[in-house]
């Protein structure tokens, strides 16, 4: 698992074929995203799998986690550019399961990417990701300016 | 995923298609008929291979202890329950659901239920099921006298 800076979009937002049925399901999201203004909604469109993603948030942090089951951290990448966060990666399928003799495919495999925009300004240089039961967890500590703060004025 | 407690019949897997939505993870449809004890689906794939059959499922954000797998009467059944995850921080936004997971499949009598090898894998369950040795095609040569 690797946190990376951002790069290009082109970079981090591989084209994959359009998929009829995630595709419907690619738009339910953006209007759920576009719905919730906590996010400020998902950027542009990707055809692909999409893990289901929660959010927290405490005074110091933001935590980001993603159900991501039966991935190599490798293949999860983790990008920061100004307040959007993007969740990219590939989920491999082994080559013994791809073979015929599938009786009955589930799973997704392929490629997914999920980009949102925080809510407040992180500090980039503390992103920190971990990756357990298949669950990511990003943790981006807010930057001082965007902590509350107390403000002493004086009466006079 | 679905919220229902049906046995998947390993040796027949068409006829269970009917009932597989691919609604994604998280999507909320299903949230207002769900009761307390409701578990959910996991997502399954399974292979035969040579040997048997191998099974992968999807269990996110369950570790070993949480995992529960019994054998009973040709029937596999897979329990998986995760703990919330533990935080001081503020929920604001969901799409991954909090049910625990369950599944049943109806064996095939031809597996070895004794050779059964699990393993669990950043929440993937993987279900080795061999068949046993009198099930496997076997070549019967004929001496020509």
């Amino acid at each position: 698992m690797n946190i990376i800076r951002y790069q290009t979009p082109s970079a981090v937002a591989p084209v994959l074929p359009r998929l009829s049925g995630l595709s419907a399901l690619s738009s339910e999201m953006d209007r759920l995203f576009s719905a919730f203004p906590f996010f400020g909604g998902s950027e542009e469109r990707f055809e692909g799998w999409q893990p289901a993603v929660d959010l927290y948030h405490d005074k110091d942090s933001v935590l980001v986690r993603a159900e991501l089951p039966g991935m190599n951290k490798e293949d999860i990448h983790v990008s920061l550019h100004e307040d959007v966060l993007t969740l990219s990666g590939e989920r491999r399928q082994e080559k013994s399961h791809n073979e015929k003799g599938n009786l009955r495919s589930e799973r997704y495999f392929g490629k997914f990417e999920r980009r949102f925009t925080l809510p407040v300004r992180v500090d980039s240089r503390r992103v920190a990701a971990s990756y357990e039961d298949g669950v990511l967890t990003v943790t981006l500590p807010k930057a001082e300016e965007a902590k509350p703060r107390q403000i002493e004025v004086n009466v006079k | 995923m679905e919220n229902q407690n049906s046995t998947d019949t390993m040796t027949v897997p068409a006829e269970q298609q009917q009932s597989q939505q691919h609604n994604g993870n998280g999507q909320p449809q299903q949230s207002q008929r769900r009761s307390a004890n409701a578990f959910l689906r996991p997502r399954t794939h399974i292979v035969e291979t040579g040997d048997g059959y191998t099974l992968q499922v999807e269990l996110p954000g369950v570790n070993k202890h949480g995992l529960e797998i019994t054998v009973e009467n040709g029937e596999l059944t897979i329990v998986g329950r995760r703990e919330p995850f533990q935080t001081e921080a503020e929920l604001v936004y969901r799409e991954s659901r909090t049910a625990d997971f369950r599944r049943a499949f109806e064996l095939d009598p031809s597996i070895d239920t004794t050779r059964i090898a699990a393993r669990l894998e950043q929440g993937v369950l993987t279900l080795d099921l061999p068949k046993a040795e009198a099930a496997k095609p076997r070549r019967i040569e004929v001496a020509v006298a």
